[in-house]
């Protein structure tokens, strides 16, 4: 590829052409600000927070450099008094209608307009002061509220909604000062098809959207001496956790979080990946009796939340090919409630199961009908991966410092299918390793056409005498490019494995924020899909139905997968919805 | 927030529905058809409501949100209908220094809606407009054809007297 030569602040560096101002400036070690702009994900040039001085023969200008590409030749000055002046006024002005309630907000201490006021020397905050829009706080939905008085109108929201998941339910009304971000027709977002991913969430500079937090209520229930408070954490929350505490991305926490979950006061620190391998079970079976009795194919996986969501209202024709299979957090919740409370002699109507996800779409899903296997809800409250963090900090728990702890038994057993669950393509190899086993007998771990961070991925494998088409997509825009082939015709899988987010739940809207400066560069995806996938080649069970916990809890109380026990309890039911009321 | 819904019932026919599935059936796919479609819309209605958003919405597969979002940009666009009164009033410079925002806010508490809503039953809509030329009237309103110059806000009352069939 051709290549430019620019002078970053006089030091001069190679470039690709293509390249923007920003990415020259990253390359020649300087981080030019941004708001609006995350790569991939919202570059409109909007917001001028990236402001640069660039000069292509006819003297220096300012251009935004987030979007400018370089020229040859190019002189860009990134740090001159007039930049420096340029910035500052714009984030004053931002500021200006801000509400700046910073001791108390959410992302205080992670917040990239906090952190540029800082950084740009802001001094007087309210430079601007006059007149302000006031908007009503929108918590209609059951994941999230969005409080416009914090919004920069970046539209990073609007831009990862629409494009990135397809959906589209936020954008900008009204024009001018007036301008909001919203919904249709003033619709609370819980009124919309909204799928409660939460990427806006993940995406948002500042605290004008965060989950609905319930730290509160799990501590009112640990302190509670008539509550078993167990907690099941999921795959993808011990890879990104250590994000909270500064830790490098892609670092996996599992024994700190297990202690740090202990120091919290938990009667029983268990793992979703116990239920992960149960899920294999109870879906390869499935999958095999569907294949072998002409049942409806493809069968699509039914982990994810969000995405349940969004074919409930965008692809209501597939929801019977939707595995029946109750997600991994609400398996896990059933059988804690039923099979554990049996064995504990405690009445499931005590027992408070904390969930901690990577996911937002998880507390709509704990809401959810037909998710009562005890006549109680299987789970009671999903926290994200940030609110763990919040409360890890709040307890004052050193967390970098903890020593490694190992999940209680027999609901903490796993195994290295269960724990790639959360990068896409996990489930699809951990089914294919199980459900190869069950057919030829064959003993196979490594399904690498199936891994990596690409929006689609497709497959065969021949399994005895057939040729099983597998797919993935993780996000929705790239769900529903796979399922429009599929209704079209113009493509024919036996199995689909689908995740609402994009690269699964290691990228879920529960995790933690990292700011634009860091996902310009940094592929959150893949580094921490790493840490899942190393650990996977770690352990020494790599197989659900080797799972010895599993095995146990089959041949004590639900006899075998598939049954009708496991039916009532492990599996549930969906609803056609539409896109418009 | 923005704007809420429009508070006279919707009432479109089945002809202009017909009409205007033929409108989205001919620009559907091609680009930038959302405006030319809106505007044959507002057109075929006489204004924009939910009804005519979702039809819109869930022909082109445009997601209603995007096209709440066009239509409360642009001013040519309307969520509500006019009624059979149309009442507007010059907030023109000449109109607003001799009191006609005290004209317009009397109309808006009088007939309870907002500026550019129209009342339940359909009889009157309010709006704002920018000069009309009567500057030796001001401050100046029409109601549909008719103009009335020289007003206070204590005219209203029997402005809208005249109007009650």
């Amino acid at each position: 590829m051709e290549n430019l030569t620019v002078k970053v602040n006089g030091v001069e560096v190679s470039v690709p052409k293509g390249t923007t101002v920003l990415e020259a400036a990253h390359i020649a070690g300087i981080e030019i600000p941004t708001l609006c702009y995350m790569k991939e994900i919202n570059e409109i040039g909007a917001c001028r927070i990236c402001i640069t001085e660039v000069n292509e023969g006819r003297g220096f200008r300012l251009v935004a450099g987030c979007v400018y590409p370089c020229t040859d030749g190019m002189e860009i000055r990134t740090n001159t008094p007039n930049v420096i002046d340029s910035r500052r006024k714009t984030l004053e002005l931002i500021l200006s209608t801000h509400e700046r309630k910073c001791l108390s907000c959410v992302r205080s201490g992670n917040c990239e307009l906090q952190t540029l006021a800082n950084e740009l020397g802001v001094e007087m905050e309210d430079n601007y002061d006059g007149e302000t829009n006031k908007y009503e706080i929108d918590d209609s939905a059951a994941h999230m509220y969005r409080d416009n008085n914090k919004c920069i109108l970046c539209r990073r929201c609007v831009a990862v909604c629409e494009k990135t998941q397809g959906i589209g339910v936020i954008g900008a009304n009204e024009r001018g000062f007036k301008t909001f971000i919203g919904s249709a027709f003033d619709m609370g977002l819980g009124d919309t098809s909204c799928v409660s991913c939460g990427q806006c969430i993940a995406v948002c500079p500042t605290g004008a959207i965060a989950e609905k937090d319930y730290t509160t209520e799990v501590l009112a229930a640990i302190a509670d001496p008539e509550k078993h408070v167990i907690v099941q954490t999921a795959p993808a929350v011990r890879a990104a956790l250590g994000e909270c505490f500064d830790m490098p991305i892609g670092t996996n926490v599992e024994g700190k979080m297990v202690t740090a979950l202990r120091l919290l006061g938990f009667d029983k620190v268990f793992d979703t990946d116990f239920a992960a391998d149960l899920t294999i079970m109870e879906e390869s079976t499935e999958f095999i009796n569907r294949v072998k009795n002409g049942g409806k194919l493809p069968l699509i996986t039914s982990c994810s939340p969000g995405w349940i969501k969004y074919c409930e209202h965008y692809f209501p024709d597939m929801i019977d090919n939707l595995s029946s299979c109750k997600s991994p957090q609400q398996m896990f919740g059933a059988t804690a409630k039923t099979f554990y409370a049996e064995k504990m002699g405690i009445d499931p109507k005590n027992i408070v199961m904390v969930s901690i996800m990577p996911c937002t779409a998880k507390k709509f899903e704990i809401g959810r009908d037909d998710q009562n296997a005890a006549g109680v809800p299987d789970v009671d409250f999903a926290l994200t991966t940030r609110e763990l963090g919040r409360m890890i900090k709040r307890a004052g728990i050193n967390f970098t410092a903890l020593n490694d702890g190992k999940f209680d038994e027999p609901l903490g057993i796993s195994t290295g299918a269960a724990v790639i669950f959360g990068a896409t393509g996990g489930v699809m190899e951990a089914a294919l390793r199980t459900a190869v086993h069950t057919l030829t007998g064959a003993d196979v771990v490594d399904f690498p056409e199936v891994r990596g961070t690409e929006g689609i991925k497709e497959a065969t494998y021949k399994v005895g005498d057939l040729d099983v088409k597998v797919a993935v997509a993780s996000g929705l825009s790239n769900a529903n490019e796979l399922l429009t082939k599929v209704q079209n015709g113009e493509a024919d899988y036996h199995f689909i494995e689908i995740m609402g987010c994009p690269g699964g739940c290691v990228n879920g809207g529960g995790q933690p924020q990292q700011p634009a400066t860091v996902r310009n560069f940094t592929d959150l995806r893949a580094e921490r899909a790493k840490a899942l996938y190393d650990q996977d080649a770690a352990m020494p069970v790599r197989k659900s139905h080797e799972n010895p916990a599993v095995k146990a809890v089959y041949d004590e109380f639900f006899g075998e997968p598939g049954s009708h026990k496991a039916h009532e309890i492990l599996h549930t039911s969906y609803v056609k919805r539409t896109i418009n009321k | 927030m923005g704007l809420a819904k429009a508070k006279v019932p919707f009432s479109g026919t089945p002809e202009q529905e017909k009409q205007l599935l033929e409108v989205i059936a001919e620009k559907k796919g091609e680009k930038g058809a959302l405006m030319p479609i809106l505007q044959k819309a507002q057109e075929i209605y006489g204004y924009l409501p939910i009804e005519v958003q979702t039809i819109i919405s869930n022909e082109t597969g445009i997601p209603l949100e995007k096209i709440y979002g066009v239509v409360t940009f642009y001013a040519q666009f309307s969520l509500n209908p006019k009624g059979k009164y149309k009442i507007s009033v010059c907030l023109g410079t000449a109109c607003y220094v001799k009191g006609a925002g005290d004209i317009y806010d009397k109309l808006q508490e009088k007939l309870g809606i907002a500026g550019g809503e129209c009342t339940a039953d359909g009889k009157f809509s309010l709006e704002a407009c920018r000069c009309i030329g009567a500057c030796g009237l001001a401050p100046v309103l029409t109601v549909n054809e008719d103009v009335f110059g020289r007003l206070t806000a204590d005219d209203v009352d029997d402005i809208l007297a005249k109007y009650a069939d």
